[in-house]
């Protein structure tokens, strides 16, 4: 009845590298989620220059390296499953070269900001690190609803659809969902990295976007949800992970009331991941969706790479993934003290003050480090 | 119109790219040199200083340049999905795993250790902070050495076989120890760290002519910077064109055609002549010609009179091999690209060496010409990468991948309004960056480094005369209570 039970064309190895490209994302989404938010509020909790320049810093050594799990998920995507690149890249033409430009634009504004002293200046960058962070935020969300609802691929892997094929009302709340899920990333990760007002404020943004989140995320996962069987080929879609990753975030709000900012970070960390893991179960072993018909879908059969090219690269990333998960966990350790305004107190930390105060920042630095995407383990 | 459009918005976004690359391989090692000489240096007090202030000037100008490198770094790793979707099914098993690798060895490595040596002063070792920037420099090699082995296989295909209407890999390390990948690694390496010294020289002659026009002494950075860019350019200038003549040798055996249509030699001659420059036409009935008797026949085959295969006796065997066709390249394209960048690396070669003769006569800093020359001379390195990759990706055409999948075989099955679209937005972007990176460089490259504080930033009475920047120094509440924060550079 379905065309994996007819020909059970894949392999352990393929089953391994759509896992690993799943992984990929879910670090880039947890990663770079927060940055992006952190770009989006900037012009929301940073009132005057020197706030947004604060808020900047909570970024600065770390945005890069978080870009980087794309670039990987990218690579290792063109490697394991070439048809999967082709067709989504070439499909999805228009979306991802605003995605570039976005990217572009944000990446050399954190570089270019403080080069000149013209107000101006900085404001125009700040402009560009907003848009710059906002449109990817939705079009990751949007590109990603769009390959689990199916569009028109036809025979040979070609994307038989406009970019107008892409906008649909089930894409757009995908890409609100992932808007409102980095915002609130975004804001949790900056009351945990900044003290004073700009914490405040951080915290007041995080506790509005809590509950908006939280609904986005419940209606997005319940149409998914509701779709799947229909959709789905093998009907592997256990309940529990996007009830996780609602109950994840839905405890967001209470974690910040309650002060475990750290947890609050965690939790939403765990909804980043259910998000990107209810996609990808839903997707498997599909990894793009024809709603054309059933048979121009693409799988992890289809699609993948030479069975040598795949045991290849399993030893290379085998090899090489846990040094950089360790070193990049070490850089946030690094990086692991907050950032503040000259003229603020440094007791300003002492705020956090919590039940686990001290534990707070080592939650922090922990959280990221060994969030449920990279299991090293926490920071060396 | 898409293939057309779209070999435009590669060649662009590639050609752009390649601007940035070889400054940062460049500047990384030659920055990396720099702090360990700081570092070594530590005991003697001036020393130390010299070298440390050196680490910092140069370090402006090569993280206005990183910042560009890696953005449009990202435009290369999803065009060939973008705009070449069936060569990336094609080639994908091979050609996509040293993008992969790529990705997890070196740009993690870069871009984790740019972010410690950036803000991780004061809050790691000098000894971990020296250590990140070599990792950065490492990271920025191995980088080079994975793009290039992909691209190598493009040029001479190996370790795969053809199953069915797909290229698979066969054998992983023969693709990154591929003799064209070596080759020109080697020569795109010696080639950055030569962009890199002229960029330095240059920008130290400015410097060094503005002190010596004000009669005043030459400041100890830029005598120091100078020396150190003499000494790497010339080896590596040599380097290049050894290299640079080595992956000739090559080119001959596995791109013939290459070879012959970077000499417009039409049929297959020995003791071949180098043709230096033509005016008229290309197609062997020139109205003015330079020709270097038997120089051909000794550069591609290492004998005075040494067989040089003509682009029509190439023609007829492709035809033959491959079917019907031309497989013949742009002409002027290659023929003009081929020896500006030759025309280049001489011109920098002795520009190199007659800077080594006045550093060796103590000259250096009190000559007129050189230092006046130098300045413009730090286009040409710029003119000769262009120019070579120019040469050697429209050198391959009409192929793709060499002999195996031609670029119209490879194009994306998309409407041309969106390429036009992308085109002309990445156009766009491209120039306002381009703009603005030089309006940069230029700005921060004329700076005087006792004007600028060790973070790197203008001090209130250097820069536009407000004190903003300096003013607010940005605390941060680490365990160490270290209010200063090298984090200035946002």
């Amino acid at each position: 009845m379905t065309i994996a039970t007819i020909a059970p064309a894949y392999t352990g190895l393929e089953i391994f590298w759509f896992l690993i490209i799943a992984v990929l994302w879910s670090g880039y989404f947890v990663l770079e989620g927060f940055d992006f938010g952190v770009g989006i509020l900037l012009p929301v909790v940073g009132k005057t220059e020197l706030d947004r320049r604060v808020m900047i810093n909570t970024i600065g050594p770390v945005w890069d390296g978080n870009e980087v799990w794309l670039l990987v998920a990218g690579g290792a995507t063109f490697a394991a499953f070439p048809d999967w690149y082709a067709t989504l890249f070439s499909g999805f033409y228009l979306p991802l070269f605003l995605i570039l430009a976005a990217l572009i634009f944000r990446g050399v504004a954190f570089e270019f900001r403080a080069k000149r002293v013209m107000p101006q200046w900085k404001l125009a960058w700040d402009h560009a690190i907003f848009w710059g962070s906002l449109l990817p935020s939705i079009l990751w969300g949007v590109a990603f609803a769009n390959i689990l609802r199916g569009t028109p691929i036809g025979p040979n892997g070609h994307y038989l659809g406009s970019f107008f094929n892409l906008l649909n009302i089930y894409s757009l709340l995908g890409g609100i969902t992932t808007l409102l899920l980095f915002m609130l990333h975004g804001s949790v990760f900056l009351t945990l990295k900044t003290t004073g007002e700009i914490r405040e404020r951080a915290q007041g943004v995080a506790k509005i976007l809590a509950p908006a989140a939280t609904v986005a995320l419940l209606a997005f996962l319940a149409w998914t949800y509701a779709n799947a069987h229909h959709a789905h080929d093998t009907g592997i879609v256990p309940p529990f992970v996007p009830i996780l990753a609602i109950a994840a975030v839905a405890g967001v709000g209470w974690l910040l009331r309650e002060k475990l900012e750290g947890w609050a970070f965690v939790a939403n960390a765990v909804a980043l991941v259910g998000l990107v893991a209810t996609i990808f179960l839903n997707l498997y072993p599909r990894v793009m969706v024809s709603s054309i018909s059933p048979i121009y879908n693409l799988t992890i059969g289809n699609a993948a790479s030479a069975p040598y090219t795949l045991k290849v690269m399993t030893i290379v990333a085998l090899i090489f993934t846990p040094l950089v998960l360790v070193y990049q966990g070490w850089s946030y350790w690094v990086f692991r003290a907050r950032v503040r305004r000259p003229g603020d107190p440094v007791e300003a930390v002492v705020d956090v003050t919590t039940p686990d105060s001290p534990a707070t920042e080592a939650t922090v630095a922990g959280a990221v480090v060994s969030g449920p995407t990279d299991d090293d383990g926490g920071a060396p | 119109m898409t293939l057309l459009l779209s070999r435009w918005q590669f060649g662009i976004t590639t050609v752009f790219h390649f601007i940035f690359v070889p400054l940062t391989i460049g500047l990384a090692l030659l920055l990396a040199i720099m702090q360990t000489a700081a570092y070594r240096s530590r005991g003697d007090a001036a020393k130390q200083a010299k070298w440390e202030q050196m680490t910092i000037f140069w370090r402006r100008l090569f993280l206005i340049n990183f910042a560009i490198g890696v953005v449009t770094g990202i435009v290369q790793e999803f065009q060939f999905g973008m705009n070449w979707s069936e060569y990336s099914r094609y080639v994908g098993s091979v050609f996509g795993a040293p993008l992969a690798v790529e990705a997890l060895l070196a740009f993690f490595l870069e871009s984790t250790f740019l972010g410690i040596w950036m803000f991780g002063k004061g809050r790691v070792s000098a000894r971990v902070h020296l250590a990140s920037i070599w990792l950065v420099s490492i990271g920025t090699m191995l980088s080079a050495y994975f793009i290039l082995a992909a691209n190598a296989w493009m040029q001479h295909p190996v370790g795969y076989k053809i199953d069915g209407n797909r290229a698979i890999m066969t054998n992983f390390w023969a693709v990154m120890t591929n003799s064209t990948l070596i080759s020109s690694f080697l020569h795109v390496f010696t080639a950055a760290l030569v962009t890199a010294a002229m960029l330095m020289l240059g920008i130290s002659a400015w410097h060094l002519r503005r002190t010596q026009k004000a009669g005043e002494k030459p400041h100890p950075v830029f005598s120091a910077s100078a020396k150190l860019a003499l000494i790497v350019g010339v080896v590596a200038v040599v380097a290049t064109m050894f290299f640079g003549d080595n992956q000739a040798r090559l080119m001959e055996k596995q791109q013939p055609m290459k070879m012959a249509a970077a000499e417009a030699v039409y049929n297959t001659q020995d003791g071949a002549s180098f043709s230096l420059l033509t005016i008229g036409n290309l197609s062997g009935d020139p109205i003015f010609q330079i020709r270097i008797p038997h120089a051909l026949s000794v550069l591609s085959d290492n004998s005075w009179d040494g067989s040089v295969q003509g682009i029509n006796q190439i023609q007829a065997a492709e035809t033959a091999k491959y079917g019907k066709g031309s497989y013949v390249p742009v002409l002027w394209v290659t023929y003009w690209t081929f020896r500006i960048m030759v025309g280049c690396g001489i011109l920098m070669f002795l520009g190199l060496a007659w800077g080594m003769v006045l550093l060796y006569r103590r000259k250096l800093d009190t000559s007129k010409w050189f230092l006046r020359l130098a300045v413009p001379a730090l286009l040409l390195p710029f003119l000769a990468n262009a120019s070579g990759w120019i040469f050697t990706e429209m050198g391959r055409q009409p192929w793709v991948v060499y002999g195996l999948l031609k670029t119209a075989q490879g194009v994306s099955p998309i409407g041309t309004g969106y390429v036009v679209a992308s085109l002309v937005g990445f156009t766009a972007i491209y120039t306002i960056l381009a703009v603005i990176d030089f309006g940069l460089m230029a700005r921060y490259a004329k700076l005087d480094p006792d004007s600028v504080d060790e973070h790197g930033q203008e001090k209130s009475t250097g820069g536009d005369g407000s004190a903003d920047d300096a003013s607010a120094d940005l605390g941060s509440d680490s365990e160490h209570h270290d209010d200063r924060t090298p984090a200035l550079i946002y």
